[in-house]
């Protein structure tokens, strides 16, 4: 089974795929050429030690985001 | 000779983009910034097969959208300089990434060599990336290299002469974006061709590219021409309508994901991954570094480290600047005579000069610790674990460095704090940290501090020392906080950002970038600081006393000179007054020696004149080392010391009056009005009108407005318990004097720094708003105090 939640709401090392960015204007362009795209697959690398920002593989390298931005990232888990 | 080939180096950051730069031009780097901007630029020129190569390293993008300043300052110097090659610079593991920035130059039409960098880092992770296929596809050459141990680089030159020796036009070469916006690029694209004022600079097909992509720079542009402006609008909004009423999404975005799937269409078919993605090296390292409770542990460590190793390395090079200055000064002082044109040279320039280069090692220290962090891929994970408390303050994970350094430990330095801000991206972060660097308590400011302390608040120095810290980072940071919501509001920038691999820094890396700061403090900051330091000089100097007031001191001195010749004990032994001077100089040469030479032997402590009755009178019994001089000579002793005290008196009265009737004495004398409600008196405020040439000065120029003669910091004994007894100060006022030091004008190196680093408004700025925060914090404690009694 298969559910989209937030990025927010992953837990570290948790596996998805984004399905949808629910922002526009700066902060989606600026998700979209780092990477951030609809079929990507990510993975959640851990939350810095006041658990934000979140750090995120993608392929081979790591970003990271606020949560109030990770708010804006709908992926696809498992259930 | 060849025409010059201009190349423009482009890339994501992080892709390798400066190692390339620095394995082509090696050190031959002429660095400036872009014109009106902050985004340096760094060129170099090489000759390869005798053609001269200008490389232009531009800043590291992912886009060329109009979003950040990096972006913009790229697509200017495309459109507006030409260079006859662009070379993006692909991080061979990152390729999905990497190439979005290259479709978007193919958009431009720029002619485009891609340098397929790290493939040794590629290949351990298991992926292998066919650069013939991905050349084919792509259709630009693409050159695989390993910029870090200059592999492919010769190649890569090659091919920059070999395509820059093709067909100069531009031609773009869009993708396909789906029918609707294909469509929209094509109609739009006609009109702006059928313009009569079409800007042939600007490749059509791309500019309705970007009209639909929603740029902001380049719908300013087409507003600017009434004549397309119009048709361009309404199809533009028709697109965009339709788009998200059937796609649910803005134009801009369905153009990115077809870049994107065309990009994946080609690395399907050029990339192969061996092995599945898994966690390396780094993301193991991250575990630890960024863990929960090591991370902050591990960081605190670091930080302290880059502290001591700046101030402790830089310790000796420091004093070894301040030795030749200091023999400089006593050289010119010795060479010229004594009056205006000295003073001049030795506290003006000499003083003003070595004072800036005083600070070198210091900055050379501080951006090599920062050079490694940076290079290494730890400042990035810096910022990533101190984002949630910084962010609130307005500031940025990696402003702490630029608080730190500037005396966030007690004793930095503001200067290199205020350069120390350069890694910071977001504008208004930086100019927020810049701002409130200066709070912090430099090296300077910590003999005034440390004086005051020993006179008002002895019984618990150390803990005043770290009340003071405290105030200062949170001073700082509230003030930050302040700004930010006011002069420097503005919506958050995402903060979405990469965590490079970590990577070992490269020595020749580090050194160059090192350098290339440094050199720009002495280069930009020299010329000012100097120009500067006379005018202060001057200010502290001038007007001189006039010549009834020299004259009224003048008298003084040959009055006490004659009392002490007439007296009978002395008059047999000292007959003249050549015979007195001679003895003032013998004696002033044995101060100087003990000085120099550290603490005589108790024996000679007996009777200070010995060695001068000694030298004196040569062919004389003066009386025997160990038991002191001869009787009637230990009277003489007793006079003698008695008569230079009164002469010293006499001395920093002078001073005192010549400091009271200059400049700065005026500034002082005038603002009296305004600071006694702070509670300071004219000679507090000229000592910190001085101390706007350097904190330093505010003790030394005290010492001198107490008619002390001028204190050194390792004299200041004698200030802090002149202090104490006297009825005017008290421990409020003393408090209070901390902190108006701490928080007022910053020292005017700093405020060129700060210039340097942002513009005349913001150096400007910096100084009327410390010294408004500085005049309302001290003034909120000074009267509360009073009105509770406390510390009076």
């Amino acid at each position: 089974m298969k559910k989209v939640i937030r990025m927010r709401e992953m837990s570290d090392n948790q596996k998805g795929i984004i399905m949808k960015i629910t922002t526009n204007g700066e902060m989606s362009r600026r998700m979209r050429e780092m990477g951030l795209v609809h079929g990507t697959s990510i993975l959640i690398m851990g939350r810095a030690p006041l658990k934000d920002p979140v750090a995120v593989k993608i392929n081979d390298y790591t970003l990271t985001l606020r949560n109030n931005e990770a708010d804006h990232i709908m992926v696809e888990v498992d259930a | 000779m060849k025409r010059t080939i201009t190349i423009a180096l482009s890339g994501n950051p992080n892709s390798g983009k400066t190692t390339l730069f620095n394995a082509i031009t090696g050190a031959r780097q002429h660095i400036a910034n872009y014109p009106g901007v902050t985004v340096e630029k760094k060129s170099g020129k090489i000759i390869h097969k005798g053609h001269e190569i200008l490389v232009v390293d531009l800043p590291g993008t992912y886009s060329l959208t109009a979003y950040s300043l990096e972006e913009i300052v790229t697509r200017d110097f495309l459109i507006n300089e030409r260079p006859d090659v662009v070379v993006d610079i692909v991080d061979a593991s990152n390729l999905d990434r990497n190439l979005y920035l290259a479709v978007q130059f193919r958009e431009l039409g720029v002619p485009l060599i891609i340098a397929l960098n790290m493939m040794d880092m590629a290949e351990r992770r298991g992926i292998k990336v066919d650069h013939r296929i991905l050349s084919q596809l792509f259709k630009v050459p693409v050159i695989p290299m390993v910029a870090r141990s200059n592999k492919g680089v010769h190649e890569l030159l090659d091919a920059i002469i070999e395509t820059s020796a093709e067909d100069r036009t531009w031609n773009a070469e869009i993708i396909s974006y789906g029918s609707d916006i294909d469509h929209g690029i094509s109609e739009i694209e006609e009109i702006i061709r059928g313009a009569r004022d079409f800007d042939p600079r600007y490749p059509s097909k791309w500019l309705a590219l970007k009209c639909l992509e929603g740029d902001d720079q380049i719908l300013k542009f087409i507003q600017g021409k009434p004549e397309i402006q119009p048709k361009i609008e309404p199809i533009c909004h028709k697109i965009s309508k339709h788009i998200q009423s059937t796609l649910e999404e803005e134009p801009e975005a369905i153009i990115a994901d077809h870049r994107y799937g065309y990009i994946a269409g080609i690395t399907k078919k050029a990339v192969r991954r061996k092995i599945e993605s898994r966690l390396n090296f780094s993301d193991q390292l991250d575990k630890i570094l960024t863990n929960r409770i090591l991370g902050p542990t591990i960081m605190m460590l670091i930080l302290y480290g880059i502290y001591v190793f700046t101030f402790w390395g830089s310790e000796a090079p420091v004093e070894w600047f301040g030795c030749f200055f200091t023999w400089m000064k006593e050289n010119v002082s010795s060479m010229i005579p004594e009056g205006n044109l000295q003073s001049l040279i030795v506290s003006g320039i000499i003083d003003g000069v070595g004072g800036v280069f005083g600070f070198i090692p210091v900055i050379m220290f501080m951006f090599f610790a920062i050079a490694i962090l940076e290079d290494s891929g730890y400042m990035a994970r810096m910022a990533y674990m101190l984002d949630r408390v910084l962010r609130w303050f307005g500031l940025h994970g990696n402003s702490v460095i630029a608080l730190l350094v500037s005396g966030g430990i007690s004793g930095g330095c503001a200067v290199p704090g205020v350069m120390a801000t350069r890694t910071l991206r977001d504008p208004k972060e930086r100019i927020a940290t810049l701002l409130v660097v200066p709070f912090m308590n430099c090296g300077a400011k910590l003999p005034v501090f440390l004086m005051l302390i020993a006179a008002f608040f002895s019984e618990n120095e150390a803990r005043m020392m770290f009340l003071f810290t405290m105030i200062s980072w949170v001073l700082a940071l509230f003030a930050a906080k302040l700004l930010r919501a006011t002069v420097l509001r503005g919506p958050k920038t995402p903060f979405v950002m990469e965590l490079p691999p970590y990577r070992a820094p490269t020595i020749k890396g580090i050194c160059i970038h090192t350098w290339e700061r440094t050199w720009q403090y002495m280069k930009k900051a020299g010329t000012v600081i100097l120009g500067i330091s006379i005018i202060l000089w001057a200010m502290m100097t001038f007007p001189r006393l006039n010549e009834q007031q020299a004259r009224f001191y003048e008298d003084q001195r040959l009055n006490t000179q004659k009392t002490f010749l007439s007296l009978s004990n002395v008059n047999g032994i000292i007959p003249d007054l050549p015979t007195l001077n001679r003895f003032d100089e013998l004696y002033d040469l044995y101060r100087q020696s003990i000085k120099d030479y550290g603490p005589v032997p108790e024996t000679l402590m007996k009777n200070p004149l010995y060695p001068v009755f000694n030298t004196l009178f040569p062919d004389q019994d003066v009386g025997r080392t160990h038991d002191g001089v001869k009787k009637d000579l230990a009277t003489v002793t007793d006079l003698y010391l008695e008569y230079r005290n009164t002469m010293n008196l006499i001395s920093a009265q002078e001073q005192q009056a010549a400091l009271k009737a200059t400049i700065a004495g005026w500034i002082g004398q005038t603002l009296e009005g305004i600071t006694r409600t702070i509670g300071f008196d004219y000679r507090t405020n000229i000592a910190l009108v001085g101390g706007f040439a350097a904190k330093e000065i505010i003790l030394s120029t005290l010492g001198t407005a107490y008619s002390l003669g001028e204190v050194a910091p390792e004299e200041s004994g004698t200030l802090s318990s002149r202090l104490a007894r006297d009825p005017d100060w008290n421990p409020l006022k003393a408090f209070v004097l901390i902190l108006f030091t701490m928080l007022y004008v910053p020292c005017f190196v700093t405020v060129i720094s700060i210039k340097k680093e942002s513009s005349w408004r913001w150096a400007l700025f910096s100084m009327g708003f410390n010294l408004i925060l500085a005049y309302l914090v001290s003034f909120i404690i000074y009267q509360t105090g009073k009105t509770l009694g406390i510390g009076i």
